[in-house]
């Protein structure tokens, strides 16, 4: 086939004019479009507040089928239940009985500490949990990891939350809208989050890699002390995330690098929990009774 | 009827909308861009550009229906759509047309394999291009890697996206 008759209009001035027109157009918007990324390079979120049309507009459409499909996305660990459910089933009996133990420990170190936290005087409010909503779609074309949440702004989400499951850390805010937000996930690349290891707090920094596994380096120099099979938990250092949210496992070591994954699969959590950022929470006080901008030992200290 | 796809015949002398010759292959590169509201919370860039298959599909398949700057407009919708920052879509979908503009213009010979050719190298382009841009406006160190598999099925797909906008236009066409 020989190509389709040129573009150029011949002898037309009208036309030569409306062409070479369309040319400047396209070249200022795509420079203008370059500055817009720009401006992102140092404010990330700068333009979040257009998304709000098209996140409000998707969010019925992305519940409507997330109501169809949460089911279907189990459908191979059903399945996968069945497979030698007797043995499972003599296993799972066994360890429901050591844990029954353990809880009943659990509960008797749980009264102890409330009570020990009387005698000092701490007042131990968890108010951290703001409220429970669902994942309904995500960047899936895009290298940044981001998930859309079911809540917003006027639910009383605010960019910088954490955003965890019972299983664990699913990631934190980036932007919100009025009733969808946007959640950074553990695994971009872009979020950083202080961990430490569970057993004996040894302190490292976890990365996303991307592809929905962890990279994790220590903070102290020399050899790499992580091995398979360690546990993770948040550190609290940097004010965002709690204490001891679960987060990763080591699966590989390799050099200085340990690769984990990460406990909460945010395609199979059915709803997460949106928490207060750590430090607001620590430092939030009495408004009747503390003035603004008190330390948060003052809550101790009390009398 | 021989043909079955020939059941509805066009009638001499009506012809279809303004609304319906131009608006529907916008409507389709939007309806592209959207499937990210799909309910799947990827782990990793899994999805295609579909947005940006479609806009080359139609660019290809109908180059006299847009002008360049149609990458505006579109591209801004697929940034609000996807997580890409706001203009990077906008950027490299202009940059992409007017690309495609220059290199019709010095081809003498077009045929199908030519015009997977020149989307390859397109959809090579946006991707490395919304990489880089990820990677420099907070996105910390991305592999590019990573999304070599969604090129590779960008590419693989291009094909049938072709085939199903070619069918889309009989059906825009015909009154």
């Amino acid at each position: 086939m020989a190509r389709p008759p040129s573009r150029r209009p011949g002898i037309n001035r009208k036309a030569q004019y409306s062409l070479f027109a369309s040319y400047v157009v396209a070249v200022v918007g795509a420079v203008a479009g370059l500055l817009l990324v720009v401006i992102a390079i140092f404010d990330p979120t700068g333009f979040a507040g257009l998304r709000t049309v098209t996140a409000e507009t998707t969010r019925p459409i992305s519940v409507g089928l997330k109501n169809m499909v949460s089911g279907i996305s189990s459908v191979d660990e059903v399945l996968a239940a069945y497979w030698r459910a007797g043995s499972q089933n003599v296993a799972l009996r066994r360890q429901v009985e050591t844990n029954r133990n353990r809880i009943i420990e659990a509960r008797a170190i749980a009264q102890e500490n409330a009570r020990l936290k009387r005698l000092l005087k701490l007042v131990d409010e968890d108010q951290s949990d703001l409220l429970t909503a669902r994942l309904i779609s995500s960047s899936s074309g895009s290298t940044r990891r981001f998930a859309r949440l079911n809540a917003g702004r006027w639910q009383g989400v605010r960019p910088g939350m954490p955003v965890r499951a019972a299983e664990g850390l699913v990631g934190r805010i980036d932007s919100t809208t009025p009733n969808t937000s946007e959640v950074l996930l553990l695994t971009d690349t872009g979020n950083i989050v202080p961990v430490r290891r569970a057993n004996d707090s040894v302190p490292a920094i976890s990365t996303g890699a991307g592809d929905g596994s962890l990279e994790i380096r220590a903070l102290s120099a020399g050899r790499n002390p992580f091995k398979p099979g360690d546990l993770l938990v948040t550190s609290g250092i940097g004010g965002i995330y709690q204490p001891n949210i679960p987060v990763a496992v080591v699966v590989r070591v390799q050099g200085e690098i340990a690769w984990g994954f990460p406990l909460a699969n945010p395609s199979r959590i059915d709803a997460v929990v949106v928490e207060r950022a750590f430090e607001e929470v620590v430092t939030r006080q009495d408004p009747a009774v503390a003035p603004a901008g008190d330390t948060p030992s003052g809550n101790a200290s009390a009398p | 009827m021989i043909d079955p796809h020939l059941h509805h015949v066009p009638r001499l002398g009506r012809h279809p909308g303004r609304f319906r010759l131009a608006g529907t292959p916008v409507i389709a590169v939007m309806l592209g861009s959207s499937l990210t509201a799909l309910p799947l919370i990827a782990q990793s860039p899994v999805l295609p550009p579909f947005g940006l298959l479609l806009l080359l599909a139609w660019r290809l398949l109908r180059p006299e229906l847009w002008r360049a700057w149609i990458g505006l407009p579109l591209g801004l919708f697929d940034d609000l759509m996807s997580g890409q920052p706001v203009g990077s879509a906008m950027f490299l979908w202009t940059v992409t047309l007017i690309g495609v503009d220059a290199f019709e213009h010095r081809l003498v010979w077009r045929s199908y394999r030519q015009d997977w050719l020149i989307a390859c190298l397109a959809i090579i382009f946006c991707l490395i291009g919304g990489w880089f841009f990820a990677r420099i406006t907070g996105g910390g160190r991305v592999e590019l890697l990573l999304v070599a598999p969604q090129m590779l099925w960008s590419m693989l797909l291009f094909p049938f996206i072709v085939r199903q906008c070619a069918r889309i236009d009989r059906w825009r066409v015909m009154a």
